[in-house]
């Protein structure tokens, strides 16, 4: 008996481990009476050989599918070891682990066994005995499976903290060329559920406190980079749009790893493309913190992020007329445009300039980066540096400069993304 | 050459703050009787625990401190660094000599060397918070073993008794020879005379641990194996994160 379940968790956890969010955070939820709680910012329990975070255990439900999606590892037509876990034996292992302090909560994903509606009732049960008939307030984050009833899906919202739908490749026509039985609408759909269901009860829970939860921590989803050929404006625009439409709390970018080497319809990579898989998560970064809009990150005429340099670089390089910014005088969103200009550092900016006028001194000690923010500011003594050089020799000059220094980071981003890394089931 | 002791107690220690005030003292060192060594030519003397003397001087620091510094006294104390006492005390006499808020004046390294120790404690208790392992006993009881470099079990009392509050826990600092009891009501103080553990690696003995519990030591651990991805090894973050004096609590490892 314990063999054997030893034996599932090894094919199951092995199958889940390419998927990228591992994150616990966001969950308030209190303790009453019963097992465990919710920390906002979420707790690492360990960490592999490989330096990630071990948070939730994340698992499959099963690693039967129906499906034979080309970049998963999980595809029907791939001869591997398959298992499933019943419902009971998944809360007894969340509950084992949870007592013992291994774990946060669990992270349930799945192939789809037989049909959508039966997996995604698989899931929803198992949140559901874990809330309700051992009172457990961890962490319960669920895939929402597409062409599952809504409401299924509603009754999973009301016991886990988080959902998701995987959209995986950007562009419908591309998803439907690499996984014939799959289609945008079909995931936009439970999305679509899933987001009014949370502003819905954000409302309700307003006017009656005892209003039970529906996705508190909110629902994030992930795309798949090079295994389709879009260019990163596609991918950037279609992120935004599910920003502002969906309130989607992250989105995930997972750098294509060829799994299934000898399907035809996928591209042949030397490597997993972690730069730009890295770009794009800064150029998201840029899009919910910075306040830059998609079309000004990637445009027309440079659809595809440069991987020698971040996109915030990049486009001030594209657009020198804007620059220099005076830094005692600027609105606060022209400061955060400056290249060497982080919010913390911006804030204090503004914050630093009602008591005194600001020099290159004051700016090193606030945490600007002078040597790139130097050619893209004005302030008391310092002169513009920018007037007489053209934007791609200082591009040059600036990509020169950072030369070991963007090497050695570059090097630690690919290990802090590591858990970006590949792909292996997703929906 | 002025040397102040007190009974180990936050209290104790706040009453030869009192105590300094009241008698115009002025200490070389204060330390904790557990820690104090003969020192020849030092003056020692023990100032005993005064509970009202502790009261007025925590109320008095409370109005004196921004809202995010109002625990750092504490957490300071619970350093157990031999330098802390006397430092602390120092601060606390700035914060009680100065019209200004003290502790947010990031220029002073006096201040800046206490902020830092209050971020090591900090840590070592978030690290609680995450490497703590239980072992269940056959009377239903959760066991762990820690070994933190500061004294942080006052830290962690109120998170491990809002998450696990269905199920009694123990946690023992094997150092410190003392632990927390929850018995599903409340948390209480213990020093256990008959360890039923193995006192270097706090391992509960055979004869008082649930039969299953190795089941879940076993499963925990395939698991844990299986997530690692080999093409990406990266031991060194590995350490950095889960620093290896946490390793031998860790059934994983
Ligand atoms: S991506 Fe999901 S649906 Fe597609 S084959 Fe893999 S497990 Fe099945």
């Amino acid at each position: 008996m314990n063999d054997k379940l030893a034996q599932k968790l090894k094919i199951l956890a092995d199958a889940a481990k390419y998927d990228v969010s591992c994150s616990s955070s966001g969950s308030k939820r209190k303790n009453s009476g019963g097992l465990g709680n919710g920390v906002a910012a979420g707790i690492c329990h360990s960490f592999t050989e490989d330096g990630r975070c071990v948070s939730l255990l994340k698992i499959l439900m099963t690693n039967h599918c129906i499906y034979d999606c080309a970049y998963c590892v999980n595809r029907q037509s791939n001869d591997r070891p398959r298992a499933a876990f019943t419902v009971d034996e998944l809360v007894e292992l969340t509950i084992g682990f949870y007592r013992r302090n291994y774990i946060e909560g669990l992270f349930l994903s799945s192939g789809v066994r037989k049909n959508p509606d039966f997996t995604m009732e698989q899931l929803m049960l198992v949140a559901k005995k874990l809330r309700t008939e051992q009172r457990y307030n961890g962490y319960i984050h669920l895939k929402a499976i597409p062409g599952a009833s809504p409401e299924l899906i509603r009754m999973a919202g009301l016991y886990a903290d988080r959902l998701s739908v995987n959209i995986e490749i950007p562009t419908n026509n591309q998803l439907q060329r690499l996984a014939p039985e799959k289609n945008h609408q079909s995931v936009m759909l439970p999305m679509n559920q899933i987001n009014k269901g949370i502003i819905q009860n954000k409302e309700e829970r307003k006017k009656f406190r005892r209003t039970p939860l529906f996705t508190p921590a909110g629902q994030s989803t992930q795309l798949i980079v090079g295994a389709s050929p879009e260019s990163d404006q596609q991918i950037l625009h279609l992120a935004s749009g599910l920003y502002q439409a969906q309130h989607l709390k992250r989105v995930y970018y997972s750098g294509y790893l060829p799994v299934n080497d000898y399907d035809q319809r996928l591209p042949a990579l030397p490597e997993p493309p972690l730069v730009r898989e890295h770009r794009l998560y800064q150029s998201d970064w840029l899009m919910r913190f910075y306040g830059y809009q998609a079309g000004e990150i990637v445009t027309q005429s440079h659809p595809n992020l440069d991987l020698e340099i971040d996109p915030k670089l990049s486009y001030a390089l594209r657009n020198m007329h804007i620059f220099p910014i005076d830094i005692n005088k600027a609105d606060y969103e022209m400061i955060l445009r400056i290249p060497g200009v982080g919010v913390q550092s911006a804030q204090r900016i503004v914050a630093a300039r009602r008591h005194r006028r600001l020099n290159s001194h004051h700016l090193k000690k606030l945490g600007v980066v002078m040597k790139r923010a130097r050619y893209f500011i004005t302030c008391n003594e310092l002169p513009a540096y920018l007037r007489d050089i053209s934007s791609e020799t200082l591009r040059r000059h600036l990509i020169l400069e950072s030369k070991s220094k963007y090497r050695k980071s570059a090097d630690t981003q690919l290990s802090l993304f590591s858990q970006n890394f590949a792909v292996s089931v997703q929906h | 050459m002025l040397i102040l002791t007190f009974d180990n107690t936050f209290e104790g220690f706040l009453s030869v703050v009192f105590t300094c005030y009241a008698e115009k003292l002025i200490p070389h060192d204060i330390l904790p009787t557990n820690h104090f060594q003969e020192k020849l030519f030092a003056e020692v003397r023990h100032i005993d625990t005064n509970i009202v003397h502790t009261e007025r001087v925590w109320a008095g620091l409370q109005k004196k401190l921004n809202r995010r510094a109002k625990e750092m006294p504490y957490r300071i104390f619970l350093s157990e660094m031999p330098e802390a006492y006397i430092r602390l005390y120092k601060y606390i006499r700035r914060v009680f000599d100065t019209n200004a808020y003290v502790d947010s004046d990031w220029g002073d390294p006096h201040v800046m060397e206490l902020r830092k120790l209050d971020r090591e404690v900090t840590r070592e208790a978030m690290r609680m918070l995450q490497f703590i392992r239980f072992e269940k006993t056959k009377d239903n009881i959760y066991f762990a073993p820690i070994e933190p470099r500061h004294n942080v079990i006052p830290l962690i009392i109120n998170h491990f008794k809002s998450r696990f509050s269905d199920q009694q826990w123990l946690i023992y600092d094997l150092k410190r020879d003392y632990g927390i009891f929850f018995d599903l009501k409340k948390v209480e103080e213990i020093t256990l005379n008959n360890k039923q553990f193995d006192e270097i690696r706090g391992r509960l003995n055979t004869n008082v641990v649930m039969e299953n519990e190795s089941t879940y030591q076993r499963l925990w651990k395939n698991y844990f194996q299986s997530i690692n991805i080999k093409e990406r090894c990266n031991k060194k973050l590995q350490r950095q994160h889960m620093p290896q004096r946490f390793w031998k609590f860790l059934p994983e490892k």
